[in-house]
């Protein structure tokens, strides 16, 4: 099988595409220097010179407002120029394949190409067709991998709990789909977590994912309980009706978290949520709202996980 | 012309024939004894039948850019491949007597392999209304086929197999439930989870066999089913032959050496259909062919052009070029197994001779003289420029396989030598 192909012939990271196959310390080193970035977005004057000169083009070949603007922010802190190209609505429309797109790209001179692609895999496909001096960071591809999300999760767990080791982690929804669970999953059984659980309904949870090292539950009591960590996953609204479920009123009676539900985990278990969220339908507003929520600071954390993402793969 | 081959070591899978000796060709045929104007050293080579491959696409009419009868033949015979049938699932598709006679006077205008076309079962493969099977029997279709095509309605299943079988027409069916495998690029499994692939899972093969298993017993048709990719169907075709039901199947190279695990990081060459599936189902498949439950091997050749695989994993158009390899993967699946060279040289001459229905594939006197002549030790690298195929597809890319064909005889002539 080929050599990872987001490491470099050292064993640094040239690309970001996925966090399976990431050695711990790359984890630990993209953490690290987030850290160090947080200061910098809390400060009056939000830059760093760190990719002064640098471009970064943001390749959206599936509409993102909210990724797409913390990238956006992430580089401009990184004082790069920033390019931003909703190609889901030109030159795919216009016939043009994917790595033609990529190769124009490329001859402006690019230097971090920013992808999120429907299709899983995308990004393999364009890191393997760049030029050696370009990199390109995983923006979410299909169901696969948002490596940044799953990032910014973990920073998020470290920032609150300090270390990974003893934690119990459940996460809850549609898994199936969903690239935020599985790019987070790697990442929590990379780090030492004891216990991952997902939570849902066998319609919803994809087959032979215990091989990921996680406990499956179909009863979200259960699996909520003595629980550190708690991650809603979206649910999308195309989801709600058909042959996975039969409504959204009966998914949130058995699968949202309300305060009763939360009762089971920790007292001190923090609520996560990538976004955007469908309240009433995952997730109560008072849990949403509530002391255990952090899907605000999550956020916050996300721009400075997206700079120590970029400032380590131009580094290198 | 008259030819001598000397020296080499005939393996004769129909008579279990394997010793060095001597074979002469007189008249197109094989023949015990004669005379020669030309004489083939084979001293160090296997002499064997030229192989049968009951599945490649050479796609003409209508696909010429990603591949030609004249580049495949090419790479046919360049693998030992002496007798092709070819799936109707050309561009138009092949439900016409017009069409077959066309690609049948193409190809015997190259002189190279034999072409066998496979016809579709159903117009355009749409699975609603069945062709003229008849028509294109006499027009040299050997059987009636859906290639990769959905037939969706069990009924029309039904009654092209009661129709088929009235005129006693083989028909060749992969099977796979249209509903559960709708949407689906891999197999249903660990790996499809971790690369967030919609998966196919086992199932939509078991129970399709089910099916037609459920309608060959209502109707008495002979089905042949094509590449098995799971354990469960191996299992399924195992019980309908000890039953005596008229099926045979087959599997394809990939399926008998590949898995999910080997998609790394959705190598888009490793998009076939069938899915590869998991490591117990490729062992059951290699299992069921050397015990029977499977009958043959086919390379399931299918190039693509570049722009076909330069694509993200589920876009990327399936298939892999595999005349070529046809070969050197039967004899890599016949060393795994430890296979005597004739029992293993059986499941691409003899065995799919019986399924095609054709008097090639054995070396007695008097059969059609088509061989292949091939040094079993020497090795090919897999790589674009060894490939004479138009399609460079294949996840074999980089592998050093030995087995390398020297002569290709077709009906007593040489139409190849390196």
């Amino acid at each position: 099988m080929e050599r990872n192909p987001q490491l470099n012939a050292k064993g640094e990271l040239q690309h970001l595409l996925s966090i399976e196959g990431l050695p711990r310390e790359i984890l630990v080193q993209i953490l690290d220097t987030a850290e160090s970035f947080v200061g910098v977005t809390e400060r009056e004057v939000k830059k760093v010179p760190i990719l002064r000169g640098k471009s970064v083009f943001n390749l959206f070949f599936e509409p993102s407002t909210r990724t797409r603007t913390t990238f956006e922010i992430a580089a401009k802190r990184l004082s790069a120029d920033v390019i931003n190209l909703n190609i889901a609505v030109s030159s795919q429309t216009k016939g043009e394949s994917l790595l033609d797109t990529v190769a124009n790209l490329s001859a402006m001179q690019a230097d971090i190409f920013v992808v999120r692609h429907a299709s899983s895999g995308a990004p393999f496909l364009i890191a393997r067709n760049v030029k050696p001096h370009e990199h390109v960071v995983n923006a979410g591809d299909g169901r696969h991998a948002h490596p940044t999300q799953g990032l910014l999760d973990l920073y998020t767990i470290r920032h609150y709990k300090k270390e990974f080791t003893s934690l119990r982690v459940a996460v809850v929804g549609d898994v199936l789909h969903s690239r935020v669970a599985r790019s987070l999953i790697h990442g929590l059984t990379t780090l030492g977590v004891p216990e991952v659980r997902v939570i849902g309904p066998q319609t919803l949870v994809p087959v032979g994912v215990e091989s990921m090292g996680v406990r499956v539950f179909h009863d979200m009591r259960e699996g909520l309980r003595d629980t550190d960590v708690v991650v809603m996953l979206r649910l999308q609204n195309e989801r709600m009706k058909g042959a996975l479920l039969p409504s959204a009123q009966e998914y949130f009676k058995h699968y949202g978290l309300t305060l009763e539900k939360l009762a089971l985990a920790r007292p001190d278990a923090i609520v996560m949520h990538p976004g955007p969220m469908n309240r009433g339908v995952e997730i109560d507003s008072s849990v949403a709202d509530g002391p255990h929520s952090v899907i605000l600071p999550q956020v916050t954390f996300g721009i400075a996980v997206r700079m120590a993402v970029m400032s380590i793969v131009a580094g290198n | 012309m008259r030819i001598q081959i000397k020296n080499g070591r005939i393996v004769d899978p129909a008579s279990g024939r394997d010793g060095v000796g001597d074979l002469y060709i007189a008249d197109g045929k094989i023949a015990a004894e004669g005379t020669a104007d030309r004489v083939i050293d084979a001293r160090g080579m296997v002499v064997a039948p030229g192989f049968i491959d009951i599945s490649a696409r050479l796609r003409e009419p209508g696909f010429e850019y990603k591949a030609t009868l004249d580049s495949e033949m090419n790479a046919a015979v360049a693998g030992g491949v002496t007798s092709i049938a070819c799936p109707p699932d050309t561009d138009p598709v092949l439900d016409e007597p017009g069409l077959v006679d066309m690609l049948r006077r193409r190809a015997k205008a190259l002189a190279r392999a034999r072409v066998y076309p496979i016809g579709a079962l159903t117009v355009k493969l749409e699975g609603e209304r069945l062709t003229e099977m008849a028509e294109l029997a006499e027009a040299g279709c050997v059987a009636f086929s859906q290639a990769n095509a959905a037939l969706v309605d069990t009924q029309v299943l039904w009654r092209a197999l009661q129709y088929a079988a009235t005129f006693r027409f083989p028909v060749w069916l992969r099977a796979e439930e249209a509903a559960l495998a709708k949407g689906g690029v891999a197999h249903d499994g660990e790996v499809a989870t971790r690369l967030g692939l919609p998966g196919i899972p086992s199932f939509a093969e078991i129970i399709a066999v089910n099916t037609i298993l459920e309608l060959v017993r209502a109707t008495g048709a002979r089905v042949h089913f094509c590449r098995l990719s799971t354990a469960g169907a191996v299992e399924l075709l195992r019980a309908a032959k000890r039953e005596g039901l008229p099926v045979t199947s087959d599997v394809g190279i990939h399926h008998l050496h590949l898995c999910d695990r080997d998609l790394g990081y959705f190598d888009p060459n490793c998009r076939l259909e069938p899915p590869l599936r998991s490591q117990r189902d490729r062992d059951a498949l290699s299992r069921g062919l050397e015990e029977g439950a499977i009958d043959c091997i086919c390379s399931d050749h299918t190039p693509v052009d570049d722009d076909g695989k330069h694509l993200p994993f589920a876009e990327a158009e399936p298939g892999a070029t595999g005349l070529e390899l046809l070969l050197p993967l039967t004899l890599k699946w016949g060393e795994a197994r430890k296979l005597p060279l004739a029992k293993t040289l059986a499941r691409i001459t003899s065995d799919a001779a019986r399924i095609l229905g054709v008097t090639q594939g054995r070396l007695a006197p008097g059969a059609p003289a088509d061989i292949a002549i091939f040094d079993p030790s020497a090795t090919l690298r897999v790589a674009p420029e060894n490939l004479k195929s138009q399609g460079k597809n294949t996840p074999f890319l980089g592998y050093e396989l030995a087995g390398r064909v020297r002569y290709t005889l077709v009906a007593g002539g040489v139409i190849y030598e390196a």
